[in-house]
């Protein structure tokens, strides 16, 4: 007998007085109805100290320009205009970087695919202007560019628009740990600053 | 390099009497929980529907164990679809040698570890240790319990139980032995001591060709496994190197995608109580040209069929593995984990070691039958449980287990038990018992306080108790008397 | 309303002035108090303790005994406890008598939290972990106690936290058991009140028996002694 068939038969002998399946009572809040969910991820992403702005679509190449120096790693499909105003030298990831080059670059600017108002979540899933995980996470410094029609209000609804066949990265503020005395410090082995465009 | 176990621990009240000695400690821990305590109270307070989620969050792990067996198969299919490797494992012996395996094939020489504790379950790192395997663990405070060949306290914050000045003083002290050294006059301030293990582990993950990892839930429906964390270890573990094993313990599984809608909100709050960790990685099977292009999904049992097999006991099963448990327990506050003897330390391990331990099927060793017991049934877990476990419920029950596979040899407290029984299933002798304490208590009884010597029991109250002396009436001897005159 | 009182064994030994207070209490609000003297324990401490079968005849003597009254009255949130939400885990078949803890009866049968009693002295109130988290008695306690003419109610510090008694847990397990209890008498000596109250002899023994040891009594009572206090 494998394991495999030696476990399936445990467990199917451990359900022998068949407990039902419970119905799921699901009255929690899917939706944040009539909230400002741009403002609300803003504030809440910046309780993280994360640096959050605001910018119009004009304004995104001077904020991001502001916000970025040195070497710059770029994921595929970013849009150019975004680095047009930006005296950065950009690192692309074709042919692949490697770790070292990504431990080395100053910073990395990227777009993402949902974010959550309620929780101030960025969710990255290698789409457009993201890129493969290891982008976003060597250098120390990740400029995150979210589009207000890119943010939900809940974790519900951002799984909605979410392909789990996809890898994905949920960022909440800045690598951080409350390891020692339950203080929470920011920045341990993941990007120590991020800073947040909110584009809208 | 071999790391220390909870094998030969003695029984919980001997191994909390000599951590309640531990002053330096007890202050740690009481500092420590408070915090947290306070913290995740907040959390929760913000959410108006937090009842609903939790009812949710039960109701949705009571499904995977009543739909365990279609719900493993489907997630094996779902993993081996997009190009993993399912691996099952009934104890730790077959999985440890799984992991040994898959390591040995590829670099041999070393992993990186995210924090889990199903591998601390199974004692994994020692596995590959006895295989000539380093293992690093990466997350903070478990490297902090690793540099100080010490044992985990805490399912969250393993180095609970240590201060700043301690944790200064192991990385000063060990760090250097085993790859970079901490920076030269490193004070103790938290953020000088997470720059000091960043740098002591970066060159850790830079080379690393195998990782090993947990997994906080695993998505029958998509094969999607998840891990919720905060530093980056885990991303810098699940992203780099080639080879990914992930040891997964059966109960960890959610029927479907939208299921984390749940749990993703349920587990920050109840456990850093944060509305979100910094980080989560979900993955599913290999993708192309992004992180590891081998993964292994270890699935293990180790107990806990037997444990499902309890109609009663099984809800344990249900837990996450917040910590929430831990952090409201008075009797955890005070002892600490270690003292529990096993990975998983405060109210959830006291129900859940002795069931991964068979209690349900056979007699215990004494350290594991005293688990049940190691509780004032003060009922904080479950108040706090995101997933509704009646700790308390179970920890009776399990103590019911105990007294059944001792039968026939339960000593004197057996012997007061049946007295007692016997006493209360009769007026009249309860009657006679209270009149013969009242003759007892106006031999004894010395300033209205009694002092006693005798057996266990009498000698454990009296260490640290005094007593009042019985009355000169009971209340029955009273009321007929009042009732009599009338 | 045919009232019985269950005094339980514990008053019923070793603190038989609570009984005494509880049929004061209630008599003084009109309540005819029965005493069916064939009672003895609600099986609580077999039941924590892991003796199940000891526990089944204690549990069908209880429904026996209380078979025919409409309340049952019992001044012990924990004992209150066990018949509410265990009895029937013992014994499935059985019919659990409706039982009240006090100041459950006090205020949600018959209405009052001025029971007219008169105590002119500062007290602090330990509510009981199975008066909490059990029976949700909630704010209950402070109400009738707020209620008293010339009491001063001095608020706990960590109201929430368990005192250490625990049933056996206090002899099985009596180096963290008295550790939680310190913290508790702290916590109590810190609010400077005269007297100790609450809804549970148990935890009362216990922690009144560390203070005792410590060489430094406090008054204590069961909030029936002081409802029943009258000038
Ligand atoms: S038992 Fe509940 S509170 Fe304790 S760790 Fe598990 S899920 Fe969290």
């Amino acid at each position: 007998m494998t394991a495999r068939d030696d476990m399936l038969a445990r467990i199917r002998a451990a359900l022998a007085d068949h407990p039902a399946t419970p119905t799921v009572p699901r009255e929690y809040h899917r939706t944040l109805p009539d909230a400002d969910v741009v403002g609300l991820f803003a504030e809440r992403v910046a309780d993280y100290r994360a640096t959050v702005r605001r910018v119009s679509p004009a304004g995104l190449p001077g904020a991001i320009a502001e916000a970025l120096r040195g070497r710059v790693v770029v994921p595929a499909g970013l849009p150019p205009e975004w680095l047009a105003a930006a005296d950065v030298e950009p690192l692309h990831d074709d042919p692949p970087l490697s770790v070292e080059e990504l431990d080395r670059a100053d910073g990395v600017v990227s777009g993402c695919a949902v974010a959550i108002a309620l929780t101030g979540t960025i969710i990255l899933d290698g789409g457009t202007a993201q890129g493969r995980r290891a982008l976003t996470l060597l250098p120390d410094h990740h400029l995150c560019v979210v589009r207000a029609d890119q943010i939900v209000g809940t974790v519900a609804e951002a799984l909605t628009r979410l392909d789990p066949s996809r890898p994905q990265t949920w960022i909440s503020g800045p690598s951080a740990t409350s390891d020692i005395e339950l203080n929470r410090v920011e920045g341990v082995h993941g990007p120590r600053n991020l800073a947040v465009l909110i584009v809208s | 390099m071999s790391h220390p176990t909870f094998l030969g621990m003695p029984p919980f009240p001997e191994a909390a009497k000599e951590a309640l000695a531990n002053t330096q400690q007890r202050a740690n821990l009481a500092k420590a929980t408070a915090t947290i305590r306070d913290k995740r109270a907040r959390a929760v307070a913000e959410m108006p529907d937090w009842e609903h989620l939790r009812l949710a969050g039960a109701a949705v792990k009571d499904t995977v164990l009543t739909r365990l067996p279609e719900l493993l198969e489907q997630l094996e299919e779902r993993v081996t679809a997009a190009g993993g490797v399912v691996h099952w494992a009934a104890d730790a012996a077959q999985a440890n040698a799984i992991v040994a395996d898959i390591v040995k094939a590829h670099d041999g020489r070393e992993v990186v570890k995210v924090k889990s504790m199903a591998t601390q379950e199974i004692e994994l790192n020692n596995a590959l240790a006895a295989h000539g395997i380093d293992v690093w663990e990466t997350d903070l405070a478990e490297l902090i319990v690793q540099l100080g060949h010490d044992l985990p306290s805490h399912i969250l914050v393993p180095a609970i139980h240590r201060n700043r000045s301690e944790i200064r003083d192991i990385f000063v002290e060990e760090m250097g032995k085993v790859g970079r050294p901490a920076p030269d006059g490193i004070g103790d301030e938290p953020a000088a001591l997470a720059e000091a293990a960043r740098l002591h582990l970066r060159e850790k993950f830079l080379r690393a060709k195998v990782a090993v990892s947990g997994g906080n839930f695993a998505i029958a429906e998509t094969g999607t496994v998840v891990v919720l964390e905060s530093e980056g270890n885990g991303r810098m573990c699940l992203t780099l190197p080639q080879v990914l094993v992930t040891v997964l313990g059966i109960e960890k599984l959610l029927p479907t995608w939208a299921d984390l809608e749940v749990f993703m909100q349920l587990l920050p709050r109840s456990s850093t109580a944060e509305r979100m960790n910094p980080y989560t990685s979900m993955w599913t099977g290999v993708t192309p040209g992004d992180g590891p292009q081998e993964f292994h999904l270890v699935l293990l049992d180790n107990g806990r069929t037997g444990t499902l097999a309890d109609p009663t006991g099984r809800q344990a099963l249900r837990c996450i593995r917040c910590s929430a448990c831990l952090n409201v327990c008075p009797v955890y506050e005070r002892t600490g984990g270690r003292a529990y003897g096993s990975a998983y330390p405060g109210p959830i391990g006291a129900i859940l070691t002795p069931q991964l331990r068979g209690i349900n099927q056979h007699p215990v060793d004494a350290q594991t039958a005293s688990l049940p017991f190691a509780s004032s049934l003060c009922g904080a877990c479950f108040e706090v449980c995101p997933v509704r476990i009646d700790i308390p419920d179970v920890l009776v029950h399990l103590r019911a287990k105990v007294v059944e596979h001792k039968r026939g040899h339960l000593g004197t407290e057996g012997a007061v038990m049946a007295a007692m029984r016997a006493t209360f299933t009769s007026p009249r002798r309860l009657g006679a018992a209270q009149r013969l304490g009242a003759l007892g208590a106006r031999v004894v009884g010395r300033r209205g306080r009694l002092r006693l010597r005798g057996p266990f029991w009498i000698r454990a109250w009296f260490g640290t108790r005094d007593l009042p002396a019985p009355p000169g009436q009971s209340f029955r001897a009273w009321w007929r008397k009042q009732h009599d005159r009338s | 309303m045919r009232v019985g009182l269950f005094v339980t064994c514990f008053n019923d030994t070793l603190f038989p002035q609570v009984g005494r207070a509880t049929v004061s209490v209630l008599e003084r609000l009109g309540v005819r108090v029965e005493f069916p003297e064939a009672q003895t324990c609600c099986g609580q401490m077999h039941f924590n303790s892991g003796y199940r079968p000891e526990c089944v005849p204690l549990v069908r003597r209880f429904a026996d005994v209380f078979a025919g009254y409409e309340a049952v009255v019992t001044p012990s949130a924990s004992c209150a406890a066990m018949v509410r939400h265990y009895h029937h885990v013992v014994d499935p078949a059985v019919a659990v008598p409706k039982v009240y803890e006090l100041c459950e009866y006090l205020i949600d049968v018959l209405n009052v939290t001025d029971v007219g009693a008169h105590f002119p002295h500062t007290v602090a109130f330990h509510a009981t972990c199975h008066s909490q988290r059990l029976l949700h008695i909630g704010d209950r306690p402070r109400r009738l106690l707020e209620a008293v003419d010339g009491l001063d109610l001095r608020p706990l510090a960590h109201p929430a936290e368990c005192c250490g008694f625990g049933g056996t847990f206090s002899v099985k397990n009596p180096d963290t058991s008295t550790a939680m209890g310190i913290d508790k008498v702290a916590d109590i000596r810190g609010t400077g009140a005269e007297v100790l109250a609450s809804a549970d002899t148990s935890c009362l023994m216990h922690i009144g028996g560390l203070m005792s040891r410590q060489g430094n009594p406090m008054r204590i009572l069961h909030l029936a002694e002081i409802l029943a206090a009258t000038k």
